[in-house]
């Protein structure tokens, strides 16, 4: 026979590169650490249990803030924040831009290029402004203003991949073939474009999470994410930001939180690739 | 008996271009009709036509009677329920025409429910199952328990294209359409797939609408050929008839071209 091929190997399991385990490992500790404040912190984050801007100690691991409140404390809790935000935010911007994103990839040209047109207005549009029109709208700065202002900021980034990428897998023949054989559009959605533009999406959306987590902490820095005495990294920062030369770790302390749960998200969304792709998984 | 398809006057125009005109062809049970021209000659584009899936910006007029029913001006909704039996095709490039990300016994499984649901039948797992591996064993897939949990790049370009046609028969049509489906292949890889092809048409009774620019393939794949140059179409007839006294001079340029690349491979040996 000479349609003989190559061996067939076994379905292989998903190849785990060094910088996705060390990614998943960050974000892990960051989800853990959130998961206990439900339950338990060392210290009250809202109550003054030291000496104000005390340095790291055995009974303070981070040092206290300009109230004396326990600064380890306020960041575990702060991690839960930037958490809730980055998930709130990912699933806004994935249900609103997927569906914008297929919508656009499967109407008339037309319809289309104003959908198209209309996003990359939308990209054009600085989140901390989206944020601030949306803060102005509502009743006042909120956990959820944010999570909503950051969500329908990263869904038009969201929507414009997936309309390119539904679009490729739209010319493809096999789309084609199942057309002719009768499959309607949502069968083609369901079937055919969801799991071949989710690999790519997957990544997207864990990089926007990132990028909700850093936006997060800019809009609390600015005084538009969750007021006080909710402890978002971004607030401790801004509040920190008067004693920095005092007492630097009121600063460093929540921006190594801030990175180390970025760059983990990075590293995690790179190695999510080959998990989430089967053509990629034998090298 | 009425044809399978029937295309009488087919024009097609893009953007006030015309890309095809003036074709008319039909195709009755168990004949098998080659569709011959060079590329951009709009062989594809009239069988896109036929099935009602021109691209978006292009119109077709004429009449297109597809199983009996008039694609053209039809409302899609109106077309999936009847093209799925009336119709199937299989394309050159077996890579695009297969899911990357699912697996081949999934994906031909995906049109045996598909054409169950149509008829109204319930069909269980294991019922699909067995289909599925019937359907890989009929067009002489190697150890299709193995195969079936493949993706398509862990196949050759000959399995897939086995697999694809494996897909095309599970919707049971009465009429194939195939679009270069050799070309991609090696030709002894080539010379297999146009044999299992020829079998298959005559052991399901279908209609064969063959499109290629390879004069030696759709010689050995069909009856009748149509020759297409620059949308019209210039000659048709029997096989033997056009290869053997080419009436126009394009199709006689066509039949030179190929007797002298045969004449150098001959002298080269």
């Amino acid at each position: 026979m000479t349609d003989a091929t190559p061996a067939l190997s076994p379905p292989s399991s998903p190849r785990l590169t060094p910088a996705f385990v060390i990614g998943a490992t960050l974000v892990g500790l960051h989800v853990i650490v959130g998961l206990i404040t439900l339950f338990w912190a060392p210290y009250d984050p809202t109550a003054m249990t030291g000496g104000r801007l005390a340095p790291p100690s055995l009974a303070h691991w981070a040092g206290t803030d300009r109230l004396g409140r326990d600064l380890f404390t306020e960041i575990m809790v702060g991690a839960r924040i930037a958490l809730a935000v980055g998930i709130g935010a990912v699933a806004i911007a994935a249900t609103i831009g997927v569906t914008i994103g297929l919508l656009a990839a499967f109407a008339s040209r037309t319809v289309d290029d104003v959908l198209a047109a209309t996003l990359d207005i939308l990209i054009a549009f600085p989140t901390l402004l989206l944020a601030m029109l949306i803060v102005a709208a509502s009743d006042g700065a909120s956990l959820g203003t944010a999570i909503l202002a950051i969500g329908i900021a990263a869904s038009s980034i969201v929507a414009r991949l997936t309309r390119i990428l539904a679009r490729r897998v739209l010319a493809m023949d096999y789309i084609t073939a199942a057309r002719v054989s009768g499959t309607g559009w949502l069968g083609i959605v369901r079937i055919h474009v969801l799991p071949n533009i989710w690999p790519t999406l997957i990544v997207n959306l864990a990089l926007q999470f990132g990028l909700a987590v850093i936006a997060e902490a800019s809009l609390s820095y600015l005084g538009l994410g969750a007021p006080p005495p909710n402890a978002s990294w971004g607030r401790l920062l801004q509040e920190a930001q008067a004693t920095v030369y005092t007492a630097p770790f009121g600063a460093v302390a929540p921006g190594i939180a801030l990175v180390s749960l970025v760059i983990g998200l990075n590293l995690f969304a790179d190695g999510l690739r080959d998990v989430a792709d089967p053509t990629r998984r034998r090298r | 008996m009425a044809d399978l398809l029937n295309i009488e006057n087919l024009t097609i125009h893009h953007a006030r271009q015309p890309l095809v005109s003036g074709v008319s062809l039909s195709l009755a049970a168990g004949e098998r009709v080659g569709l011959i021209g060079e590329s951009g000659s709009g062989k594809s584009l009239t069988a896109l036509a036929a099935i009602g899936l021109l691209p978006e910006g292009m119109t077709a007029s004429g009449s297109v009677l597809l199983a009996g029913q008039q694609v053209i001006g039809a409302a899609e909704r109106d077309i999936v329920g009847f093209r799925g039996t009336a119709v199937a095709t299989i394309f050159q490039e077996p890579l695009t025409a297969l899911d990357p990300l699912m697996r081949i016994g999934d994906q031909i499984a995906e049109v045996l429910r598909r054409r169950a649901r149509r008829d109204g039948r319930s069909v269980s797992r294991a019922d699909v199952a067995n289909e599925v591996l019937a359907l890989m064993a009929r067009v002489a897939l190697p150890d299709p328990t193995r195969l079936a949990r493949a993706y398509p790049h862990e196949m050759s370009g000959g399995q897939r294209q086995r697999a694809a046609i494996a897909m095309a028969l599970a919707s049971r049509p009465s009429l194939l359409i195939a679009d270069e489906p050799t070309t991609a292949l090696d030709v002894t890889t080539q010379a297999e797939v146009l044999k299992l092809l020829e079998t298959l048409v005559r052991e399901e009774n279908m209609g064969l609408l063959f499109i290629s620019h390879d004069l030696p393939v759709v010689g050995a794949a069909v009856d009748r050929v149509l020759v297409l140059r620059a949308g019209e179409l210039v000659e048709e007839g029997q096989i033997a008839e056009v290869f053997g006294r080419p009436r126009h001079p394009y199709t006689q340029g066509l039949v030179e071209a190929a007797r002298a690349f045969d004449h150098a491979i001959g002298a080269a040996l």
